[in-house]
């Protein structure tokens, strides 16, 4: 066990402190869901007079929410890309041969990207917070909204450990990408799933991260919903992305 | 290299073109993530359709302007960073020892460039016929509007020569993606600027370039012949290309002059 601990002290220490040490990796990682938190809520508040949006929070808590998932999902997929770069640069390969639990490996990538997700999160929300967001919610609420949020985050890092594990190349990222973008715009973006019309609507309905976003829009606003759907499919991508990502590891072993 | 400019610039054309198509991520990727992000639009803010003063009821035909500048600018970016490929693997320098002029470089670059750009509008454009979009503007709409992409694609192309010829760097061409996304996403791009609650992020969507070459494109298609708006997207796309040009051509100059 203390093994398996050190190993993940000096991954995620080694990602941690190039994150934290190099604007090449930081910038991008904050840029990012500003960014979007601008676009959104600047270009698009005026989707809130549409007939039948009636979100208690307003647009600017309705898109937060969005944008928090966002960043936690793809912090995940950032750390991927770091996994990749590493197995091209030789140095998974010399990691592997000198730790002596390699299940370390995969929490030390899993816990740094859980830090650098934080560290974003904290920006957006003060972010937010200057753009006068309304907070409907208790600190209860929040406090659910925000461990949504890092279960997302886990899940997101999971997957692409096992995309990276299993490719080992940086040629891998819009592999480790895609699917995250597309799972996360097929869900209720800019307007409540009663809005939705059409083909995207009925994709909605079926995306399990549409169940996310609509228990986090309700923490926020102070009126929950579907919350315990949203923390038992969070759970459920953890555990399946779990074995996803385990199963990687040893794919990366075998192929030495 | 022998040949007169024409045959040398062709060539280059044709070299920049070839190392695209071997590149399957290079095509794919930019002809497939503008179709998605327009699916993913035009389902997700049909909403916006219902509000008062929305010039068209259908939002797929409203945000079909979006890829054509989307294209232009991923076609921009993959084309540039083989050109900074070059400066950085010596192609160039062994170039400039050749009879080849500097502008025939730049010129055959941007022939290349300016092919890949045209294939994905054709594309773009059929896929929106596909899907029931109109134009507007009729058969010679379509035409004005490939003259169109021609011309964002060459103001676009402009700054991503500049970039690479001045940094040599694939990895500060790659930088510019970031960067030309935030000039595409604070725009018009999914609201009419009137229709634009917030005061500052109109102002932003007004100041910026990128507003007209999408107001432009959408007027062909959901209005028709609206002068104005076809004449400042020509306006803002011509100004950011002799901008572009004259920059990229001094960077050249540089770069030649420091081999």
């Amino acid at each position: 066990m203390s093994d398996t601990i050190a190993v993940a002290r000096a991954v995620s220490w080694r990602v941690l402190h190039k994150f934290f040490t190099d604007p090449t990796f930081l910038l991008p990682s904050i840029a990012f869901p500003l960014f979007f938190f601008t676009a959104f809520v600047g270009g698009l508040s005026g989707i809130s007079k549409v007939p039948g949006f009636d979100f208690p929070a307003g647009y600017t808590a309705f898109q937060f929410v969005f944008v928090l998932l966002q960043s936690a999902a793809f912090a995940g997929v950032f750390t991927g890309f770091g996994i990749a770069r590493d197995f091209e640069s030789g140095f998974m390969r010399r990691l592997m041969i000198s730790a002596p639990n390699r299940i370390g490996i995969l929490l030390g990538y899993t816990f740094s990207a859980l830090v650098r997700w934080l560290t974003v999160a904290v920006i957006i929300t003060v972010v937010a917070l200057i753009a006068r967001m309304e907070v409907h919610g208790s600190g209860v609420d929040l406090v659910g909204l925000y461990t949504l949020a890092l279960l997302l985050n886990v899940a997101g890092t999971l997957w692409a450990t096992g995309v990276a594990m299993r490719l080992r190349t940086q040629q891998a990222a819009p592999v480790m990408q895609m699917p995250v973008f597309l799972i996360l715009f097929f869900a209720p973006v800019y307007v409540p799933l009663d809005l939705l019309k059409g083909w995207i609507h009925g994709v909605a309905s079926v995306n399990p991260v549409t169940a996310l976003m609509e228990a986090g829009r309700g923490l926020i606003s102070g009126q929950p919903e579907l919350t315990l759907a949203a923390f038992a499919i969070a759970l459920g991508l953890i555990l399946g992305f779990s074995i996803w990502a385990l199963r990687g590891l040893r794919s990366a072993e075998a192929a030495g | 290299m022998k040949g007169g400019p024409l045959l040398q610039m062709s060539t280059l054309g044709r070299r920049a073109v070839i190392r695209t198509a071997r590149q399957p991520a290079n095509v794919i990727f930019p002809l497939i993530f503008p179709m998605l992000l327009l699916a993913v639009n035009a389902g997700g803010l049909k909403a916006a359709t219902s509000l008062p003063g929305f010039p068209t009821n259908s939002f797929l035909a409203f945000a079909l302007a979006v890829p054509f500048v989307q294209g232009a600018l991923l076609a921009t970016i993959n084309a540039n960073v083989e050109f900074a490929r070059d400066v950085q693997t010596g192609f160039l320098n062994r170039l400039a020892l050749t009879p080849v002029r500097g502008i025939v470089l730049l010129l055959g670059q941007l022939g290349g460039l300016l092919t890949i750009a045209l294939v994905q509008a054709a594309f773009y454009l059929a896929v929106g016929l596909a899907f029931g979009v109109r134009l507007a503007s009729g058969v010679a709409g379509a035409l004005v509007l490939i003259v169109l992409e021609t011309v964002i694609v060459l103001g676009f192309a402009g700054l991503g020569s500049w970039a690479a010829l001045r940094t040599g760097s694939t990895e500060a061409v790659q930088g510019l993606f970031p960067v030309f996304f935030v000039f595409l996403f604070l725009s018009s791009m999914n609201m009419p600027r009137n229709l634009i609650e917030a005061d500052w992020f109109r102002w932003v969507a007004t100041v910026n370039p990128v507003s007209y070459l999408i107001e432009a494109v959408r007027s062909l298609v959901i209005e028709g012949w609206n002068w104005e708006a076809i004449g400042l997207g020509f306006a803002a796309g011509g100004a950011l290309a002799v901008v572009g040009f004259a920059l990229a051509a001094h960077a050249l100059i540089r770069r030649l002059e420091r081999t």
